[in-house]
């Protein structure tokens, strides 16, 4: 199981926590993250990342074992401590505003 | 006896303002959806307990919400809005070419008749439809092809912010971007018009008579008579008694005829409400007097409306979706600020009272009577 956290407004919308466990089929990688997380909770979709591209919205940021992903490619498998649920993936909406 | 609502969208979260039919008392819920902007809320004509709202976020785009109980619970709904085939360009603030992207959903109009259609207004300028209670939406396309090349963004963005539902002929539909102009379509939303004939943009187009271009704040319309419309301009207050193909100035002794919401009473169709604004560099009322001016004879003549309404040091601004009408007896009159206030009138104007002082800057106001 994967462990992600997601922003408050994230949650409050899904009803859910603050943290969520998703499970992956497959390669544990950023877009089967996604994909998961939004087949579970549809209410999600167009909230992280366009609907129809695929790519992630510019104030979506994603972090895991004290790293930035947010750049790297989704389908990059995502670090091990994560696959094996001892660390989360931190789903953040960017710093903005005053 | 009746109850109002009034449901308001804000900067940061939706509330709903419920009264008995005296108006002297209100309840205030919310915030919903708190800390998000919401840009319109509105209930269904053939189903009050049915409500739509459009919440909307830089961190998390788009979001549909929708009401099955009158807003006491609320569920996201569907929020793929997919401009048909290649959505091609239009003109940026420069004069160049900018490619069309969907940003927000400004406007929502259900259908008078059945709560499972709704219409939505977004930005970059479209219009949608959903008729399945918005779980899906689909574009009405040929709005685009009325020279959408040539329709470039006001201040606010792009944004179709207003839709008019004919009660008495379901195939026509007027709409209004900023800052394209005023569009009708005769046929249900396949084809389209503009309707900028008589309008003046003297300063603000290379063509002042442009067909498009021009940046229509608001239009409003009696249902009794569809085919007498009001508009609030840029500048210029403007009504048409032809459905839109011709307009005239009807500004007349107003202190300032810029502005950006606009209504009609609900019992008298010759009296309309406006919210004049110093000027397109200085968004808030002239003199620092907050006043709604009425005219009682369709335009040209106007009466200031200051009662109850702070006469100095106001500096607030009324937004072009902040303004709505009851249809108790007499006619409530609403409006909202970006200062956070929401006021009320249940006399026609007469005389105002605050309904709620505090709310994050308002960006929508829809009033509705309901059982």
């Amino acid at each position: 199981m994967i462990h992600v956290i997601l922003p408050t407004h994230l949650w409050r919308l899904a009803n859910v926590g603050r943290e969520i466990e998703i499970e992956v089929k497959g390669p544990a990688t950023l877009s089967a993250v996604l994909d998961a997380l939004e087949a579970s909770y549809p209410m999600l979709r167009g909230t992280l990342r366009d609907q129809f591209t695929q790519e992630r919205r510019p104030f979506i940021r994603f972090f895991a074992c004290g790293e930035d992903l947010s750049l790297d490619s989704p389908d990059e498998p995502l670090p091990e401590a994560v696959v094996q649920g001892k660390d989360h993936l931190r789903i953040v909406g960017a710093m903005a505003g005053g | 006896m009746s109850k109002v609502r009034v449901l308001v969208g804000t900067h940061k979260g939706a509330f709903i303002l419920t009264s008995d039919g005296k108006r002297d008392r209100w309840d205030v819920s919310g915030p919903y959806f708190a800390g998000l902007d919401i840009f319109h809320v509105k209930g269904s004509p053939a189903d009050p307990n049915r409500l739509y709202a459009s919440q909307t976020s830089g961190w998390f785009g788009q979001v549909m919400q929708r009401s099955d109980d009158g807003g006491k619970t609320w569920a996201a709904v569907g929020n793929a809005f997919k401009y048909n085939g290649t959505p091609g360009t239009h003109q940026w603030y420069d004069g160049t070419q900018h490619p069309w992207e969907f940003k927000r959903v400004w406007y929502l109009e259900p259908s008078p008749v059945d709560p499972d259609t709704v219409y939505a207004g977004v930005e970059d300028a479209a219009l949608f439809r959903s008729n399945d209670g918005g779980q899906s939406w689909q574009e009405l396309s040929g709005l685009r092809d009325v020279k959408g090349n040539l329709w470039q963004p006001g201040a606010g963005g792009m944004c179709l912010h207003k839709i008019i539902l004919d009660p008495h002929d379901p195939k026509r539909i007027y709409i209004a971007i900023s800052a394209a102009g005023a569009f009708r379509s005769d046929d249900g939303g396949r084809i389209w018009k503009a309707i900028t004939k008589g309008l003046q943009a003297n300063g603000e187009l290379p063509d002042p008579q442009a067909e498009v271009g021009h940046c229509v704040h608001s239009i409003t319309m009696h249902p009794s008579r569809p085919d007498v419309l009001f508009m609030q301009k840029h500048w210029d207050v403007l009504r048409s008694d032809n459905a839109g193909d011709m307009w005239h100035e009807v500004s007349g002794n107003l202190p300032t005829d810029f502005g950006f919401p606009i209504s009609v009473h609900a019992h008298e169709p010759e009296t309309i409400y406006v919210v004049p604004i110093k000027s397109d560099s200085e968004h808030y009322p002239p003199e620092g007097k907050l006043r709604v001016y009425r005219s009682r004879t369709g335009g040209n003549e106007w009466e200031a409306l200051t009662k109850g309404l702070p006469q100095k040091d106001c500096y607030v601004n009324v937004l072009r979706s902040a303004m709505s009408v009851d249809s108790l007896e007499p006619c409530g009159v609403y409006f909202g600020t970006t200062g956070g206030q929401v006021y009320g009138s249940a006399n026609a104007g007469d005389s105002w009272e605050p309904i709620v002082s505090n709310l994050p800057a308002v960006l929508s106001v829809e009033a509705q009577v309901i059982a």
